[in-house]
């Protein structure tokens, strides 16, 4: 009996040597492996700092000379050297939150179908790559046939509204812009609504619940805040689209006066100005209160995120 | 272990290909940057060129008067002078070498007109002031008599990018509108009072083209490419001239002063086009920078001897417009000024 347990014990105690010896190798490989994930996570969160360390101080002559005025000043002359981003501030936010407001109820019912509705098959996979397929396509792409085919449909509704033809304008941009969007918002909804649990979809389907007031009543308050940051990652790719908008934006800094022109009339965004102006820009202060429009739309940007953020812990919570 | 090895091996490895790449650069090729107007001609001459090999980046006049400041290239291409800021900053004198000269024309979008239209300078600003907003108004149809003009209003475009034909554009406007010189001024961006703003060349021509009333402004060689209508416009003496070459090298043939930074929009010449300019290429009067070997100031002096010599012959069959007698002549006294370490390379 004794030789029994005195063997089990020397076993185990061996067991826990060999355990042990190899614990050591493992530990610097799980310690190390453990460092290198935090140093590439840094690296992208020195990154960020750098940039907006890089922001202020390439944009210093111009904040010291312009001040906070800047963000207010409608005129934006680089001969006279008076520069005000508030054309560009509201053109951006107009057409992010136009191309939104377009674009939700696309993806949203997107979402909801591949999710719910037709979550398997060859239709539910050739909607989804397609979907996937317009987020990978490049944004000058968009532009060009934003240029050729919108920009003469909506002349042609303007003329008939009697509106100045441009074609080109905020409209145009956005509409391009909620197309460009869709596919962020859909595939974020996608992948949530296939997660919620089966099991709360069943209970409501076996007490006679159609598929409709599933939706309502189950799967959308599973998913909310996850639908809405789908919506919050869709507003970060509008805030920032370049290229697209550009072509089809009418480039102009003068404010628009009546509400038509606001939606109808040309007008331009931050980053549009900065792709547009930047290579040419001759002399030090347009260069400077340039970099500075870049430090207010990633200001803009980050305080949209600070508040989306917080919009979606306040839903989680409930 | 073995993975660290790879990984130093590839380290290494790259960074031998970068030293590699970089020294091929220095090796013998001269390297230029700047103005894209001017890219096709001179991709045109340097491949005909044998006595060394050039590598010019067509990045705007803009990056290449950056480049040169920065010293990365042997020479820039802009087509505006250096202004007082630009060059503040290059650290020593620069030299401006006309190499061709380039009209700027109006081209519009007014369905039924089939004879080239008539403008004057004085119209055409206040068209770009948005002052003159109707095809049919009085001050276009006094330069265009016996014509059928539609009641259709004017859609201003313009570059919506920074551009060195909106500085040709704007510089002319600037001349013959004092209104516009108040208000605007001249610049390769400037705050347009009237319009909509096209990115590149192209923009303003697919905005012009599908929209009927629109006007816009576009250089020589990319309207007659794209088969577009161009207006006559009103020289100095008073004449509605035709852009052709021949107008445009004509508007240079006035008296040039020595170091060629000179404005020729609104040309005194009574035959010169008044919407033109020359395209510079920027070198530093003394060669001897960044331990620079004599040969390599020579070659690229040679070059631009070339350009402005045998090179010309290139400047028509892809419609720029040939330098003239005059401008060749200060061109010839400016290469002959550059030197090293003091002493004149030609």
């Amino acid at each position: 009996m004794s030789y029994l347990t005195d063997t089990i014990v020397k076993k185990r105690k061996m067991a826990e040597n060999k355990r042990l010896a190899l614990s050591n190798a493992q530990l610097k490989w799980e310690n190390g492996f453990r460092g290198l994930l935090k140093a590439m996570a840094m690296v992208l969160v020195l990154i960020v700092i750098g940039v907006f360390i890089t922001l202020v101080i390439e944009s210093w002559a111009s904040i010291k000379a312009l001040g906070v005025g800047y963000l207010w000043g409608k005129v934006w002359d680089p001969v006279s050297n008076v520069y005000g981003a508030y054309p560009f501030l509201v053109g951006t936010l107009l057409t992010s939150f136009i191309a939104l407001l377009i674009s939700i109820p696309f993806s949203y019912a997107i979402a909801i179908y591949l999710g719910e509705y037709n979550p398997k098959g060859w239709l539910s996979d050739l909607l989804k790559n397609t979907v996937e397929l317009i987020a990978a396509v490049p944004s000058v792409i968009y532009g060009f046939w934003a240029l050729s085919v919108l920009v003469p449909m909506i002349r042609s509704l303007e003329i008939k509204w009697q509106i100045a033809p441009y074609g080109v304008g905020i409209l145009t941009s956005s509409l391009i812009l909620a197309v460009m969007v869709i596919p962020y918002g859909a595939s974020l909804g996608i992948t949530l609504i296939r997660m919620t649990p089966s099991q709360l979809k069943e209970g409501a389907y076996a007490l006679g619940a159609t598929r409709f007031e599933v939706i309502r009543k189950v799967v959308t308050p599973y998913t909310r805040s996850g639908l809405f940051a789908g919506v919050l990652l869709s507003l970060g790719r509008a805030l920032g689209e370049t290229m697209a908008v550009t072509m089809v934006i009418g480039n102009t800094s003068a404010l628009a006066h009546t509400f038509k022109d606001m939606l109808f009339g040309p007008g331009n965004t931050m980053a549009s100005v900065i792709a547009n102006e930047f290579t040419e820009a001759d002399h030090t202060e347009y260069l400077s209160a340039l970099i500075e429009l870049g430090l207010v739309l990633f200001c803009v940007t980050v305080i949209i995120n600070i508040i989306g953020k917080r919009i979606i812990t306040r839903f989680s919570n409930n | 272990m073995k993975i660290m090895k790879s990984i130093k091996l590839a380290v290494v490895a790259i960074a031998a290909s970068f030293v590699a790449m970089t020294a091929s650069a220095q090796d013998n090729t001269l390297l230029g940057a700047g103005s894209t107007f001017v890219y096709p001609l001179f991709s045109k001459i340097f491949s005909q060129y044998s006595a060394s090999k050039v590598n010019y980046q067509s990045i705007g006049s803009g990056g290449g008067i950056l480049q040169l400041t920065n010293k990365t290239v042997d020479f820039g291409d802009s087509d505006a002078p250096l202004n007082a800021d630009q060059t503040a900053k290059m650290s020593a004198p620069v030299l401006h070498i006309p190499m061709t000269s380039g009209a700027v024309v109006v081209t519009y979008n007014v369905p039924g007109l089939k004879a080239p239209l008539n403008l004057t300078g004085k119209d055409l600003a206040d068209i770009f002031l948005g002052k003159i907003t109707s095809w049919n108004s009085a001050e276009i149809k006094a330069a265009n008599k016996g014509v059928n003009l539609p009641d259709l209003p004017i859609v201003v475009v313009h570059r919506s990018d920074g551009s060195g034909t909106s500085f040709i554009f704007t510089d002319y406007l600037t001349k013959v509108n004092p209104d516009w010189a108040k208000r605007v001024g001249k610049a390769s961006a400037v705050n347009w009072p009237a319009g909509l703003g096209g990115k590149g060349s192209e923009g303003v021509a697919g905005l012009v083209k599908q929209t009927p009333g629109g006007i816009t402004y576009v250089e020589l060689a990319y309207a007659k490419q794209n088969n577009m209508p161009f207006a006559n416009i009103q020289n100095k003496s008073g004449k509605f001239i035709t852009p052709t070459l021949e107008a445009t090298t004509l508007a240079s043939n006035v008296s040039i002063p020595e170091d060629s930074k000179v404005s020729i929009t609104n040309t005194d010449n009574p035959k010169g086009y008044p919407i033109a300019s020359f395209t510079w290429a920027l070198i530093y009067k003394e060669q001897d920078y960044n331990s620079r070997s004599k040969a390599r100031a020579t070659e690229l002096l040679k070059l631009l001897w070339y350009n402005i010599h045998q090179g010309q012959a290139q400047c028509a069959p892809l419609n720029y417009a040939p330098l003239s007698k005059s401008a060749v002549k200060v061109a010839e006294k400016i290469l002959k000024s550059a030197t090293y370490q003091g002493k004149p390379i030609l």
